[in-house]
């Protein structure tokens, strides 16, 4: 009588475990659930820049997903680049502007074609290739698609992923 | 049911004691929780934590009713609400800015007692090991505090520490992602921290608290001998009026009068920073609103985590890293470590008194180091040397504490 009481009461206690585990699995999925980026967030995380206006060894900064983006259409006597985004004709620089040493925003110097940052003494060439430590990667290049002379930031298109496979993005 | 006198006063010694045990209550926790004489001011260190995390509470419950969680707010809310229209909101929030920052300076001279006088060996190394969770849970909440004023160096040091968790070059930057529940820091980015701040991280900081307190009860108080004290024979002694004669004395009204004594000493200390020289306290970068599109020329942490940076900085990313996470976590292993059996102090100790000063000199190095920009090779070299030290201290300890000799009993 008293091992059946006992071996009753362990069942129970077991189910009752159980049952308390679904429910905290549960509530630990809604915690991850509630901390994850909100929807309007993630749609917030695409960007548009219309590449037609760009003038040639002018540096222009858009945002994507808060961070500066680097936009440099390259003029004629500029190195062409197999990192290059190219729109018809036109080669662009299309890199995410935060020093890959330490996330500081290099300054364009256009008489020299050459990015600067001010923070560690790190320099990029205009194809955003390290020329001077301590950077130890060139500068990022951010998922895109090309939409006619529309970029769209935020999404792998074909051109992205060509790039991703050729070994040419980290 | 129990018996209950019914003529005891309601509320009087009588009938609280006959409902919430109050003489027990005061007999375990006052006035039969012996301490030893043989100590130190040293020893008030842990009151004076305690009533720093009180003044901190009372300060952060202030600033609470007009503190902004929200990025377009936030730093008016600071700077200009409760600076300046909120009567006295310049008070509590300079002394909740010294009172983080103080509160690790004595978190480290409390830390470096226990280890000096062996408090974390056989018996006590719960007492170290909820002392190093308090720890984390200090570090948490000054990091997630330093975030709310929405500053320049909030917004980067919330950037280049959540970045910490895309783990090097295994780059989860979906971990970071979610952990910011946003891109870059955010709105909801601040939210979350807001509410870690005030609510999850507190309540942590109060059960640990607890814990700490309770781990300490049974093994008592360590003394400036290490001595082993037999508590009953002395605390008898004590009863019986022999008070001259005893080791020991009760924690309150006796221990808790020198730890007041101590504590005053501190706050004409503490306030004399709060009025006079709260800026230390106050980097001039965060009076910047936040710009992600904008980096100070030079990032670092406040002075109490710049040991741990300089010992992130000076390798490439993932060996930084790794130096980083073995660092942090090396310190719970103390007791396990020193492999000596003696509890005692560590000019008794040997070679360990000197691994001690050692690693004090080299956390002080460190933070020095870390606080110097990383363009200097000279003192990058002496940074490098530091950690690589730091890293090497736990093993040197091991191996040590293996051949200390025996200290003999009554030697």
């Amino acid at each position: 009588m008293q091992e059946e009481k006992k071996g009753r009461r362990d069942f129970m206690g077991k189910a009752l475990g159980a049952w308390v585990a679904v429910g905290g699995i549960g509530a630990l999925y809604a915690m991850k659930r509630t901390w994850d980026p909100l929807p309007s967030v993630k749609a917030a995380g695409f960007t548009t820049i219309d590449l037609a206006d760009a003038q040639p060894n002018q540096l222009v900064v858009e945002k994507w997903r808060g961070k500066p983006i680097f936009v440099l259409k390259k003029s004629a006597d500029m190195k062409k680049d197999p990192r290059d985004v190219v729109v018809g004709d036109d080669h662009f620089l299309i890199a995410i502007g935060l020093c890959t040493h330490l996330g500081c925003i290099p300054a364009y110097v256009g008489a020299e074609h050459k990015f600067k940052c001010a923070c560690h003494g790190g320099e990029f060439n205009a194809s955003g290739e390290v020329l001077k430590s301590p950077p130890p990667s060139p500068l990022v290049i951010p998922p895109f698609t090309i939409d006619g002379t529309k970029l769209v930031l935020g999404e792998a298109g074909p051109e992205f992923k060509k790039l991703k496979d050729a070994g040419l993005i980290a | 049911m129990a018996h209950f006198d019914e003529n005891a006063k309601p509320f009087s010694n009588k009938w609280l004691d006959e409902r919430i045990g109050l003489n027990t209550l005061k007999r375990v926790l006052n006035t039969e929780y012996w301490i030893p004489k043989n100590i130190n001011f040293l020893w008030a260190m842990g009151m004076v934590l305690a009533a720093t995390f009180g003044i901190l509470l009372v300060s952060g419950i202030m600033l609470l009713m007009y503190y902004k969680p929200d990025t377009n707010l936030a730093f008016d809310s600071v700077n200009y609400t409760i600076m300046s229209e909120v009567g006295y909101g310049w008070l509590w929030r300079h002394v909740h800015a010294v009172g983080a920052s103080i509160v690790f300076l004595i978190i480290y001279i409390h830390m470096f007692t226990g280890i000096y006088y062996g408090s974390y060996k056989r018996g006590r190394e719960l007492i170290w090991l909820s002392g190093m969770g308090l720890f984390v849970a200090f570090s948490a909440e000054a990091f997630s505090g330093y975030m709310l004023p929405w500053g320049q160096m909030s917004y980067w040091a919330g950037m280049v520490i959540t970045n910490l968790f895309s783990l090097g070059s295994l780059d989860v930057t979906g971990l970071v992602e979610w952990i910011r529940g946003d891109y870059v820091p955010g709105d909801a980015y601040l939210t979350r921290f807001f509410m870690l701040h005030v609510m999850l991280i507190p309540l942590a900081i109060i059960g640990l608290i607890v814990l700490h307190f309770g781990t300490l009860r049974l093994p008592h108080v360590n003394n400036q001998e290490s001595e082993e004290i037999d508590f009953e024979e002395s605390a008898a002694l004590w009863k019986a009026g022999k008070r001259k004669e005893s080791k020991v004395i009760p924690f309150s009204p006796v221990f808790l009068s020198k730890d007041v004594f101590v504590m005053g000493v501190y706050f004409i200390l503490f306030f004399y920073l709060v009025f006079y020289n709260f800026e230390f306290a106050m980097d001039p970068v965060n009076f910047d609103p936040a710009d992600g599109l904008k980096t100070p020329t030079h990032i670092y942490p406040e002075w109490y985590f710049l040991w741990s940076y300089e010992i992130l900085r000076p390798f490439s990313k993932d060996i930084g890293l790794i130096a980083f996470g073995v660092a942090q976590a090396a310190m719970f292993f103390l007791p396990f470590i020193d492999r000596s059996p003696n509890v005692a102090p560590a000019h008794k100790r040997g070679l360990f008194q000197i691994w001690f000063w050692v690693l004090l000199i080299d956390m002080i190095t460190l933070t020095a180091m870390g606080k110097l920009p990383p363009t200097n090779p000279t003192f990058a070299t002496i940074g490098l040397i530091a950690a690589v030290l730091f890293l090497a201290m736990g093993p040197i300890l091991f191996i040590i504490t293996m051949f200390e000799k025996k200290i003999e009993k009554g030697a």
